[in-house]
């Protein structure tokens, strides 16, 4: 190997960087982010989740209109329809978020990134940033389009609305924000286990699990505690309809949004504390 | 400044002494073999050198800082660890990107890496499909990536085949030749004979030498070479007056108390044929058992 021979090693200071900043992490966890295969799969699965999902809802729900049950006369959303696939989504992006922390511990490039950035905190904070803006950007606009495509398949029988009626525009961008909520979480539990299958486990435990064994309790229980959980808080963010049982729209995502900072704080302590 | 400088490091993993208040300065301009049987304490220390483990007590210092304190890290530390530290969906070029990225190291800096460690060809290719040397070099490249003056190389050697090895040698010490401090860990006695000329040596976590290579093979630790020759009586005779110790076999001889240069060196000054001369690894390992069972020993009796 002549390679060896060549002065490559060591070469004038032209294009060798300088200092660790702020913004140069946040463009290498861009990087980081988008050359992944894996990374972009998964973001795509969780938009054919939340368009395809609506798509199908809304479409069944036009081929067999009027119900036969005439309570559903009342108790059809046509907006909660076409964002049904937000249910299945949520567990996509959820694990994306897991991954983008755990696949790093998993492989051993997080020895690579701390080295890289030893202020581990700024690497905590980029890539919730990036995560956070590049589903955004996605997720927002896939829920527009699943209730554009949902209220299409629905006109046929005139039981379509629209983003002029009350609470719906703000229900549509709040099932995308939602989602990215449940990310950012994600992104969390994978610093605070550092293991995919445990995050992932803890996640759909949160999300799924918990709500149903709630209702174990006796009355009045259940509905004390389920507005509290992180899912059933975020989701009424993306309810047309008031529920009495559910937290205000916002107030909810807030509370969501409280776990998120709250499982990012405790990461960020550990992340200061523990050894890698 | 170019050095790195532990003071009493010590690394506790429950009641385990991973570290064992480890003090010694690693110079710029030759290159220090780390040198201990695995499971020493060599990663740890290297680890926390870089910051990723937190001494228990004592510290780390590079170029007269903290790691953590680093303003650009890579500029001035370049670390090859042992374990693999790489995503294995990443291609080569994006794994070095997002790593100089991070320091504002353009593009350009990133291609001449690749070619400078003969992975240009296959750049675009994801790492999981690399073998170990192919990823042994790319993380060399990393190493590089920021020109820095003290390079940290955790088992560089481990799945280079001899060609990588040689490749690895010339590097290292014309790396320490343009000045930087170059310190390069292996359990391998003979790998370090050709890469270093300084020796760090642990056992147990504890310092057993930090001298020149050739003093701590003189000090008889019990580094042996292996040689045959059609000639094998007239060697060792020659051997045994320069004062080696010599275990004669059959038709071969363990030498000790000489290195293999030297070795070869007398035999070549009496026209003497050498079939083999290798210098043998295992008795490295039995010379720790001794050094560090006094430790030990001693250790206990330090206990109230």
């Amino acid at each position: 190997m002549t390679v060896v021979e060549s002065e490559t090693a060591r070469q004038p200071s032209q294009g060798l960087g300088r200092r660790v900043t702020f913004p140069r992490v946040v463009r290498a966890e861009w990087i980081r982010f988008r050359s992944l295969r894996s990374t972009w799969i998964t973001l795509a699965v969780t938009v054919v989740f939340v368009i395809g999902l609506g798509a199908l809802f809304t479409a069944a729900r036009a081929a067999h209109w009027p119900p036969r049950d005439p309570g559903e006369l009342v108790t059809f959303d046509p907006t909660r329809t076409s964002l049904g696939g937000t249910f299945l989504a949520q567990l996509a992006v959820g694990v994306l978020g897991v991954l983008v922390v755990t696949g790093e511990y998993a492989t051993g490039m997080i020895r690579a990134t701390f080295t890289a950035v030893p202020r581990r905190l700024s690497v905590l904070s980029a890539r919730s940033l990036v995560f956070a803006v590049v589903t955004v950007l996605v997720l927002v606009p896939s829920c527009v389009l699943a209730f554009v495509l949902g209220q299409h398949f629905l006109s046929p029988k005139h039981i379509q609305t629209d983003f002029s009626a009350p609470g719906v525009t703000r229900a549509v961008i709040g099932a995308g924000l939602y989602l990215v909520a449940v990310g950012l979480l994600g992104v969390a539990l994978g610093w605070l286990l550092r293991h995919t299958a445990g995050a992932i486990a803890v996640l759909v435990s949160l999300l799924l699990i918990i709500p149903i064994l709630v209702h174990f309790l006796p009355d009045p229980w259940p509905d004390r505690i389920s507005k509290w959980l992180p899912g059933e808080a975020g989701q009424a963010l993306w309810a047309v309809r008031p529920d009495p049982n559910t937290l205000a729209p916002w107030a909810g995502f807030g509370v969501l949004m409280a776990y998120v900072a709250a499982g990012l704080i405790a990461a960020a302590f550990l992340l200061h504390r523990r050894d890698v | 400044m170019r050095l790195i400088e532990l003071v009493g490091l010590t690394k506790r993993y429950g009641a385990k002494v991973a570290v064992d208040d480890l003090t010694v300065t690693i110079r710029p301009g030759v290159v220090t073999g780390f040198l201990g049987p695995n499971g020493a304490g060599k990663s740890t220390t290297m680890r926390l050198v870089l910051g990723l483990d937190r001494p228990t007590s004592g510290t780390a210092r590079v170029n007269g800082r903290e790691y953590v304190g680093l303003g650009a890290p890579l500029r001035e530390v370049g670390a090859l660890l042992e374990a693999r530290s790489l995503h294995a969906g990443r291609t080569a070029r994006n794994h070095l990107r997002v790593l100089a990225a991070t320091h504002g190291i353009g593009p350009s800096r990133v291609d001449e890496l690749l070619e400078f460690v003969g992975l240009t060809e296959v750049a675009n290719k994801r790492v999981g499909a690399f073998s170990l040397g192919m990823g042994q070099r790319l993380g060399v490249a990393a190493a590089l990536l920021g020109d820095p003056s003290v390079l940290l190389l955790d088992e560089p050697a481990n799945g280079l085949d001899p060609e990588g090895m040689r490749w690895i040698r010339h590097l290292l010490s014309r790396l320490a030749a343009e000045g930087r401090t170059v310190f390069v860990s292996s359990h391998v006695m003979s790998e370090m004979q050709q890469i270093a000329e300084h020796l760090v040596v642990i056992g147990r976590g504890r310092l057993i030498a930090d001298c020149p290579v050739d003093e701590f093979v003189a000090r008889g630790t019990g580094f042996k070479v292996r040689v045959r020759s059609p000639r094998l009586a007239q060697l060792v005779a020659l051997l045994v007056d320069a004062g080696a110790v010599v275990e004669e076999e059959r038709d071969a001889a363990e030498v000790s108390g000489l290195t293999a240069e030297e070795i070869g060196e007398l035999a070549a000054g009496e026209q003497i044929v050498l079939h083999e001369l290798a210098p043998v690894g295992a008795s490295l390992e039995e010379a720790f058992m001794q050094l560090t069972s006094d430790a030990v020993e001693y250790h206990g009796m330090d206990r109230p």
